[in-house]
């Protein structure tokens, strides 16, 4: 045995949507014989939401799964986690398995937190013998100690919620299947989660984690010999998958163009990047003016409308949100029908090298959306030749944006 | 610990239980049996007393409408006591197959989040209305020292017909658990079929009341086993071993087919519950 820790091969699996009938029953089979004598056998509508995914997963490492809705990442986990089969394929896993899909599956609200605590073992994998031996530990960890006689029903949800963690942080397990149950509760207790969590990792667990926030993937596990897929397709560092994750949404393209939807009042046409000079480019370099262009039209007169932009880095956060009004002063745009054109300069030194996502949004001032387009256009800042050397990749770790602070500096004494 | 292998395939079609994957699964069937009784007894006022109250009632209204009324025999024993050898079981029976046909419904939230064999959750659903039996027993054990009947050595022969009971509850509750995964309809028509079912097996009447049909109504397997569980507490009455026979078959063909059913389709739980 190597020190492979979870093996996928060729991993695939199939949905039925849309057809009534998901499993044969005998009855369906009765039911179905004629039409199948006489029309042949029915059509269905598939969906594969895994096609062919191998990986592998060695000992001790950590394990982010990324992609948007629909990726596939939830299905990847329920299989890992033996709740739904593969359709075809094979996966070996060395080692006790212990999936975290939900904290506080199978709670019961009548029962005490004591009660609980041994429902929720037994359901998660624990034998008896090992949650009498954590029990304090787990109540300890929980705080919540006091009411450890009373029914969960009268917990507050922070309480339940702390308590069904853990029973979970305590099971014992060589490999760790976690969706995004630490979503849930506050600051301190995500905090609190997220330390249990690289304690964990860091004691040569091998841990799979699925989230959507790159952000918590990013602290969780660069901490870690680290491997992230994108749509289980790529595998590599967590810097470069995530910059491929960002980027290939849409696919990197410098010019968008959209099909007319007349049921909008307004609706976005068209949405490119250029240089200064009128050259599409997705690439700039830091000290280039990315210029940000969209079409508008109105279908109708439509009036107090607002045109915003928001610019997103690698790590989902926001670092430009900008309005029409914004250069247009407490005055709202009253559309008449036809065609507008907006350009939008962004500031040169001023984005560090790193992806950036923009999403461009019509919408009634303080009011109801008209359209939003997310992640509509993808464009990149690299550093090549510049005078601002110092800002390299790695500045993405110290800041967001390169704005310059006045430093006044002399020696005083 | 790194020794164990878990290797996850697409499974082949027709499954069979295997109780070498169940073993290990033990204590969580005892978890979710006291967790059932744990929730039970603590939002009803008079508890176990449920557990006395509707054989017991029933029977009371047996006794007057059938007994005394319509005059049907005990068999050789005074009705009261008669129909509430064979309510008790009834009860257990159709309680047992009730709370396993709607278990994995019940269950969806554990389905579609963690894994267990799934067929835990009908097989402790039959198990907790064990207790009730208990429970109601002593009801019988009164009734016995009132009507002054003693048992033969034969009571001791009671745990085999509990346990086929047991056993045909399971192997119908895989079936119906499974298909009410899929097609609800089971919720509607179960109440519906066990109020027939009670009027096709022996428990108001004994099954000599009709000497010519005794080979149909030993179709249904609960026949045997609810004459069989009678004479074997009253002691008195004969027992009839080859209708007690037909049923350990019946029996065990339901709850194999239902098993391996069962285990066929519980690969589509999660995706369809």
């Amino acid at each position: 045995m190597s020190d492979i820790a979870i093996k996928v091969e060729n991993i695939s699996k199939k949905y039925q949507i849309g057809e009534n009938k998901k499993y044969p029953t005998l009855r369906d089979k009765l039911v179905e014989l004629p039409s199948r004598l006489f029309k042949g056998p029915q059509k269905t509508k598939e969906f594969w939401a895994l096609r062919d995914v191998s990986f592998e997963v060695k000992k001790g490492e950590v394990v982010g799964i990324i992609g948007r809705n629909g990726a596939g990442k939830s299905t990847m986990l329920k299989i890992l986690a033996r709740i739904t089969e593969p359709t075809s394929g094979k996966i070996t896993m060395y080692g006790r398995v212990a999936s975290m899909l939900e904290v506080g599956t199978g709670f019961n609200p009548e029962l005490t937190g004591r009660e609980n605590i041994y429902l929720n073992g037994a359901i998660i994998g624990m034998t008896r013998q090992e949650i009498i031996a954590k029990f304090e530990d787990i109540v300890e960890f929980s705080g919540v100690g006091k009411f450890l006689d009373t029914p969960v029903k009268h917990y507050s949800s922070g309480m339940y919620v702390r308590l069904a963690f853990a029973v979970a942080a305590h099971l014992d397990a060589d490999i760790l299947l976690v969706d995004e149950v630490l979503a849930v509760g506050d600051a301190e207790f995500q905090k609190k989660c997220l330390g249990k969590m690289s304690d964990l990792a860091g004691s040569g667990k091998t841990v799979i984690f699925v989230s959507h926030n790159i952000g918590m993937i990013k602290n969780l596990c660069t901490k870690f010999r680290t491997k992230i897929f994108y749509k289980i397709k790529f595998d590599g560092q967590t810097d470069k998958a995530l910059d491929i994750y960002i980027g290939v949404g849409k696919k990197i393209t410098n010019n968008n163009s959209y099909k007319k939807n007349s049921e909008l009042d307004l609706y976005l046409r068209k949405i490119w990047l250029t240089s200064t000079e009128g050259k599409y480019l997705n690439t700039f370099q830091i000290n280039q003016s990315p210029q940000l262009w969209i079409e508008i039209e109105a279908n109708i007169p439509t009036n107090k409308a607002e045109v915003s932009i928001q610019i997103t880095n690698s790590s989902g956060v926001n670092i430009i949100f900008s309005s029409l009004s914004d250069f247009n002063k407490n005055k709202f745009y009253n559309f008449v029908p036809g065609i507008y054109q907006a350009k939008i300069s962004i500031e040169n030194n001023l984005l560090v090298p790193d992806i950036y996502a923009v999403s461009v949004t019509t919408h009634y001032r303080a009011e109801k959306r008209i359209e939003l387009i997310e992640k509509a256009i993808t464009f990149e800042i690299i550093e090549s030749n510049s005078n601002m050397a110092p800002y390299g990749p790695a500045s993405r770790s110290l800041t967001c944006i390169i704005k310059g602070s006045t430093w006044q500096f002399k020696k005083i004494e | 610990m790194t020794s164990q292998i878990t290797i996850i395939e697409p499974s082949s079609k027709i499954r069979f239980i295997n109780f070498r994957e169940l073993w290990p699964y033990r204590e969580l069937i005892l978890s979710f049996v006291k967790r059932d009784i744990q929730v039970r007894y603590r939002q009803t006022v008079i508890g176990g007393l449920w557990a006395i109250v509707q054989p017991l009632f029933t029977m009371v209204i047996f006794s007057f409408f059938f007994g005394k009324l319509a005059g049907i025999s005990g068999g050789g024993v005074p009705y009261p006591i008669f129909s509430y050898a064979g309510l008790l079981l009834w009860t257990y029976f159709t309680g047992a197959l009730t709370a396993a046909s709607g278990s994995m419904v019940a269950s969806t939230s554990l389905i579609t989040k963690v894994y267990f064999p799934r067929i835990i959750i009908p097989i402790a659903a039959t198990i907790t209305g064990l207790l009730d039996y208990l429970v109601a027993s002593s009801v019988l054990i009164g009734l016995m020292l009132y009507f002054q009947i003693v048992p033969t050595t034969a009571i001791l022969l009671v745990p085999i017909t509990l346990l086929l009971t047991w056993m045909l509850a399971m192997g119908m509750g895989f079936w119906l658990s499974a298909i009410n995964v899929k097609y609800r309809d089971i919720g509607y028509v179960l109440p519906f079929f066990i109020q027939l079912m009670l009027f096709v097996t022996p428990v108001i009447y004994p099954s000599s009341i009709a000497p010519n049909f005794k080979l149909l109504l030993s179709l249904n397997p609960m026949t045997g086993i609810i004459d069989a569980h009678r004479s074997m507490i009253l002691g008195g009455l004969p027992i009839n071993w080859g209708s007690l026979g037909i049923s350990a078959v019946l029996v065990l063909l339901i709850l194999f087919t239902g098993s391996a059913y069962f285990k066929s389709v519980e690969k589509y739980f999660a995706d369809i519950i």
